[in-house]
């Protein structure tokens, strides 16, 4: 193992230009060393896990109904989300960039607040707002609207949790965006509304997709905020990775790395469409 | 008259290309009632319901000793996790950042990939090394080593998950530097050590610290991958958010929002370094009459 990974390196100091910087080959060697023992080793065992199971054995497990059942909850509930925050994420962003008003910098500061609350803490406090008796739970239920223990709940908790996402790959491209263009829109006769629609959006649109995209891949494997909001019935309200638990709580670990392995395969076509977002994005800020 | 056309010509401007009145209070009405509904509610209640029953009774949740080892594993994940995936972070940017090597990109790939796992799996792989049926559980055994179900794998699972931090935070910030500062430094005789202490360190320290605290907060308010593989054992394995779920289980709902207030306490607390870290890299930024358009990546994880 070690004269494989000392190969490559070898490889590279070769190719490298000629630096008169130190601390190339102890900076990458540790780089390489501790990538390799704390991520790729890890990660590799799921795939030697599930291949234990055979490829008859692995498709009857990810296709058993009650993961199809969970499959579709995950995926329809992270979609709803990633739709609810994509158009308040833009609504949210333009307010906060375009605008003055008072208590915009806290609210700006607060926009982080799901990436720094545990999920744990987010999921009970969700959970006691919507519950039949909570502060909006309550009203709601007159209403005949029930939000705990219904795929609704696991909607708002991935609403929260991926709403920083949109916000903050929107604002710094909506702070970068030229006035002149709007400007050029206006003295040709454009209505503001024309102009947003033809030219500012647009130009958001490649950020404002990887926003969405980044806010639905955290979604499909998110776990702590939506177990406790969820209600966690079988077929109904079930998410993936609660299933996932399951299974191993069970000691079925090549069923539960069988759908593990499905999932991660879905996360890393996302982050590959992410990444191609992302340059797409870039290459339309350097052409302007 | 052109001084009186110059206000004139601004107003007409700035009707232009701005909104009428109507549509921003509109859109800001709109945007304020969203993040009060999603942000600030969740907060209110947290603390509302951890002193429903008094002072008193927030005070004794939290003086439960099964809370305080809680809060004391919590600790002391975040003092392994935080200096490891630093030291892991600083050599990643060193190495990416000043130097040229085929294979970089996929580098930078790789070291993104605990973000896109599941917390869940990134605590299952634990288990399918270190478990029982592990492919080194045996091992592991046999030396007497007890790597899931125990406080080693709660440390291993948090490193996992907040790999990406520190790196990511520095990558990108550590490429704008470029490496000339360093290059006149070392010609005029640094060593490799002063070199980094004098004249990269001081460059990248709100980004550092930017890392550190988002890395820090993450590991202590890790509960899926913690959940895993801690085995729910009480007073030995459980973190504070773990000691946050066994409580609600338990329909003892004020003692969970007990210990919930700590680690929301501890979320504002990020939030404020993080906006303090931000206005003052954003002031250094301007005081170096650095283009706007150089601003980093968007920090989204």
């Amino acid at each position: 193992m070690l004269d494989a990974r000392r190969d490559p390196k070898d490889d590279m100091r070769l190719h490298k230009t000629h630096s008169v910087l130190p601390g190339f080959g102890l900076a990458m060697g540790f780089t390489l060393f501790y990538l390799s023992l704390v991520v790729l080793i890890p990660l590799s065992t799921l795939f030697w896990k599930s291949a234990s199971l055979g490829a008859a054995g692995f498709w009857d497990v990810v296709t058993a109904p009650r993961v199809l059942a969970s499959y579709k909850i995950t995926f329809l509930a992270s979609l709803a989300a990633a739709s609810i925050n994509g158009i308040f994420g833009l609504v949210v962003t333009w307010v906060l960039v375009r605008y003055q008003f008072p208590g915009r910098r806290l609210l700006d500061a607060l926009v982080d607040l799901p990436f720094a609350l545990p999920t744990a803490v987010a999921g009970i406090t969700l959970t006691t707002l919507y519950a039949p008796n909570g502060w909006l739970g309550a009203p709601l239920e007159k209403l005949g609207i029930k939000v705990a223990f219904t795929p609704l709940g696991i909607t708002l908790a991935l609403t929260f949790i991926g709403l920083p996402f949109v916000v903050r790959t929107l604002q710094p491209v909506l702070e970068g965006l030229d006035p002149e263009v709007e400007e050029a829109a206006a003295s040709l006769g454009a209505n503001r509304l024309q102009t947003i629609l033809r030219v500012v959006l647009p130009a958001l649109m490649p950020a404002w997709l990887t926003g969405f995209a980044l806010a639905f891949a955290r979604a499909l494997g998110e776990y702590g905020s939506v177990v406790f909001i969820a209600g966690n019935m079988p077929m109904k309200t079930e998410i993936t990775p609660l299933l996932i638990i399951t299974k191993l709580e069970q000691f079925d670990y090549a069923g539960a790395t069988a759908i593990a392995a499905v999932t991660l395969v879905a996360s890393f076509v996302l982050l590959l469409a992410i990444n191609r977002l992302q340059s797409w994005s870039a290459r339309l800020g350097t052409a302007e | 008259m052109a001084a009186a056309t110059l206000p004139a010509l601004g107003r007409a401007r700035a009707r232009a290309t701005s909104e009428p009145l109507l549509a921003k209070a509109l859109l800001i009405g709109v945007a304020v009632v969203f993040l009060a509904l999603f942000l600030v509610l969740p907060l209110v209640a947290v603390f509302s319901q951890a002193l429903e029953k008094g002072w008193a009774a927030y005070v004794a949740a939290l003086h439960e000793p099964m809370a305080l080892s809680a809060l004391k594993l919590t600790l002391l994940t975040a003092a392994v996790a935080v200096p490891l995936n630093l030291a892991f972070g600083l050599a990643a940017a060193w190495a990416i950042a000043k130097f040229e090597f085929p294979g970089k990109n996929a580098l930078i790939t790789l070291i993104d990939l605990p973000f896109g796992v599941s917390p869940v799996i990134s605590g299952m792989v634990f288990i399918l090394l270190f478990g029982r049926q592990g492919i080194l559980g045996p091992w592991a055994e046999s030396h007497g080593l007890k790597l899931v179900f125990s406080v080693p794998g709660l440390i291993l699972a948090t490193v996992f998950v907040t790999f990406p931090f520190v790196a990511r935070e520095l990558i990108p910030l550590m490429q704008a530097e470029g490496t000339e500062e360093e290059e006149a430094a070392r010609v005029l005789g640094a060593s490799g050590l002063q070199l980094f202490w004098r004249v990269t360190l001081p460059n990248i320290k709100w980004g550092l610290l930017y890392g550190v605290i988002l890395c820090n907060a993450r590991a202590m308010g890790e509960f899926g991958a913690v959940s895993v593989v801690s085995g729910h054992i009480r007073g030995k394995t459980n973190t504070l958010p773990l000691h946050v779920e066994i409580l609600y289980n338990e329909y003892n709902f004020q003692a969970a929002f007990a210990a919930s207030s700590l680690l929301a306490f501890l979320a504002l607390v990020t939030l404020v370094a993080k906006s303090l870290v931000e206005w003052r890299s954003a002031a250094v930024r301007g005081r170096a009459g650095i283009d706007a358009s150089e601003e980093e990546s968007p920090r989204v994880h």
